[in-house]
């Protein structure tokens, strides 16, 4: 009963009436951040690390805000599907096509609970798998060399790239540049600089959360100019909300295999919680054949996503929390939080520091309770916050930036850089490079050039090396898999399209 | 088509760039001859092949917007570059209401609103950050003297500024 004892030393931690304070905040927050379009867990998060970061909060509280923080957000996302038709997540997508027309028969109130007991499942039994799963796994990481951690980055970047983008390449070029950029600054080994071109400000390296911040937050901001904030305009009317029990009883199997399916993509690296509900939408649909009358507003069709995506939210922290690779966008920046925070995700994580690794674990549960209970009778209040028009929203988001990063490092050039970053963003975007390899290329390319140097210092250079072990081998062919696999299979799974009654800025706003 | 292919030229000539800084990465005693110059060499490698993979299979054009769209986007770059260099000099409140009104205004072109969005947000911000999270380094106004806010401004300003 190891993981009992483990749990209760995570309650111990998490169940503090401050860090319980923190949790309660952190979903309120979460919930109204995920609701507003534009702004979803990656962005959302993003900004307040910095300011989280200045407060001062020890690890341990810090985790808790900012964890509850990520589920309020992913939970928050189906409230601008339902009710505007408007992703406020890419994992929140598959929710619109059974959700908007549920609203639209006057169900909105059934569907926004509906989808937040499935968040609920999803997310709960993707918490108890990660328990179960996390500590195994890192065990099996101890195994793990340099040159099995090398070809795990590449693993992590071949399978983001391969789901990510319409085109390798372009998959491929975003995380060159993310790794090109972690190069930049003082080398570890001798001690000079490199790659700065002179500039004494680049001396340190460029801040992650510069990058992230600006390609995730300001980007948005160059978006909502170019549409001129058209679209949030709520066109479904919310009455009195009830709970459906009968739909929630109808729906508890399609729940449970959709926490399933999508805790198994979460899993995987690179994949994340968009594959999630995406998976368990289609294994319903598929299941519930042709009578089941998936996108026409049937429970199940808003259930199954839901549930999905949760679970993938979840699973995406076993790799994250055991290896140190991320599996989505989200946890890429939960990632970023944490290396803000001193604390190195890895196997090691789980025996020097169990009280982090469990005080998390407690505090997800923790939050997806406190979510249920807030979701159900303050919906109401979270729906008048897509109300706020995005000639104050979007301005306000850019200032909080701001001052999240002057505050981090009180320079007008990390600023510039911000800015600089956010036209790239908007660039890459447009063109359908993903922004994603590029936020885990400047966070792993420290990491990933440290394990390919130990690599190569321990085999006296030979490059073989790299392909000596069972494991490493096996991760190779992972990686070279899940890179090409998704052109073939492109066909087949076809990304999803909004069904849309006004343009698709929406889901290009959030396409994280 | 196009797009693509200024795309995949512009990122080919950064990672030729890239590379030849590479080569040229100092080394010393601890450091090893190539150690330090393998990873930018392999990032460097694969970014010139996808860039070539781009010149020669490029996906269609996006839907770029219009000419008013882009100069209003140049515009907020600009004004979102002078809000950076000039919140240390000039404080939080007049830059913030500033850069926010003009942003707001971007986003939808109403006068009013925009106007009170920027004060209301300035403010608004203000006390969020100092009273209440207590941040420590923002300042309410400055009064900068001509040269300093000349200073300030010239960062901006390639080889001008320092």
């Amino acid at each position: 009963m190891d993981i009992l004892s483990n749990l209760a030393l995570g309650f111990s931690v998490a169940l503090s009436p401050y860090t319980l304070m923190l949790a309660i905040a952190g979903c309120f927050l979460g919930t109204i951040i995920g609701a507003l379009p534009g702004l979803g867990p990656s962005n959302g998060v993003a900004i307040l690390i910095p300011i989280t970061f200045t407060l001062g909060l020890d690890a341990t509280s810090a985790l808790v805000l900012m964890t509850s923080v990520y589920y309020g957000a992913m939970y928050g996302g189906r409230i601008s599907s339902i009710l505007l038709n408007i992703p406020g997540d890419e994992p929140a997508l598959m929710t619109t096509l059974d959700g908007y027309p549920m609203a639209k028969q006057g169900r909105a109130g059934d569907a926004l609970v509906l989808s937040g007991v499935a968040s609920f499942v999803g997310a709960l039994l993707a918490t108890i798998g990660l328990m179960l799963l996390a500590p195994s796994l890192a065990r099996i990481a101890f195994l793990f060399g340099p040159a099995e951690y090398f070809a795990l980055y590449l693993l992590a970047f071949c399978t983001l790239g391969g789901m990510a983008s319409n085109n390798q390449a372009k998959s491929a070029l975003a995380a060159c540049i993310g790794l090109g950029i972690a190069t930049i600054g003082v080398d570890s080994s001798s001690g000079l600089p490199r790659l700065t071109g002179g500039n004494l400000h680049l001396y340190d390296g460029i801040d992650f959360l510069v990058a992230i911040v600006g390609l995730f937050a300001i980007a948005e901001v160059f978006f909502f100019i170019e549409s001129h904030g058209k679209g949030s305009s709520i066109g479904v009317k919310l009455d009195k909300v009830r709970i459906p029990w009968a739909d929630i009883w109808s729906t508890k199997w399609t729940m449970l295999r959709s926490s399933g399916v999508g805790f198994i993509a979460g899993i995987l690296p690179g994949a994340g919680a968009s594959l999630g509900s995406f998976l368990a939408y289609m294994t319903e649909k598929s299941i519930a054949g042709p009578k089941g009358g998936f996108g026409t507003g049937v429970p199940k069709g808003i259930a199954a996503p839901e549930a999905g995506n949760n679970a993938a939210a979840g699973g995406a922290l076993v790799p994250m929390l055991t290896l140190g690779v991320p599996g989505s966008g989200t946890t890429a920046v939960l990632l970023a939080l944490l290396m803000t925070l001193n604390i190195t995700p890895g196997p090691t994580l789980f025996t020097d520091r169990p009280e982090v690794v469990w005080g998390l674990i407690a505090s997800l549960l923790i939050a997806n309770v406190v979510l249920l209970l807030m979701n159900v009778p303050m919906v109401k209040i979270f729906v008048k916050v897509l109300m706020v028009p995005a000639w104050i929203l979007l301005p306000g988001v850019t200032m909080v930036s701001f001052v999240g990063i002057y505050s981090l490092s009180g320079s007008y050039f990390d600023l510039l850089l911000m800015v600089g970053f956010g036209m790239l963003g908007y660039i890459l975007r447009k063109l359908d490079v993903p922004t994603v390899p590029v936020i885990l290329g400047i966070l792993l390319g420290g990491n990933m050039e440290d394990a390919l140097r130990r690599a190569m210092t321990l085999s006296d250079g030979d490059p073989s090396y790299l392909f000596s072990s069972p494991i490493a081998i096996g991760l190779w062919v992972a990686a070279v898999a899940g890179f090409i696999a998704p052109m073939f299979l492109r066909k087949v799974l076809k990304k999803p399209q909004a069904i849309t009654d006004f343009g698709a800025f929406g889901c290009i706003g959030s396409w994280l | 088509m196009a797009s693509d292919r200024i795309f995949g030229l512009v990122t080919l000539i950064t990672a030729v760039a890239y590379l030849a800084a590479a080569t040229q990465i100092q080394t010393n005693f601890f450091s090893g001859e190539y150690l330090p110059k393998l990873f930018p060499m392999l990032i460097g490698g694969v970014a010139a092949i996808s860039s070539l993979v781009l010149l020669f299979r490029p996906d269609p054009d996006p839907d770029w917007p219009a000419t008013g769209s882009w100069i209003a986007m140049g515009v907020a770059v600009v004004v979102l570059a002078i809000y950076a260099v000039l919140l240390k000099p000039a404080g939080f409140i007049l830059p913030t209401a500033i850069a926010a009104g003009i942003l707001s205004y971007q986003i939808s072109p109403r006068v009013r609103p925009a106007i009170l969005a920027g004060v209301g947000l300035s403010i608004g911000l203000f006390i969020l950050f100092k009273f209440l999270l207590g941040l420590g380094n923002i300042v309410a106004y400055r009064i900068p003297t001509p040269a300093k806010l000349w200073d300030a401004l010239t960062l901006l300003i390639p080889f001008v500024g320092r």
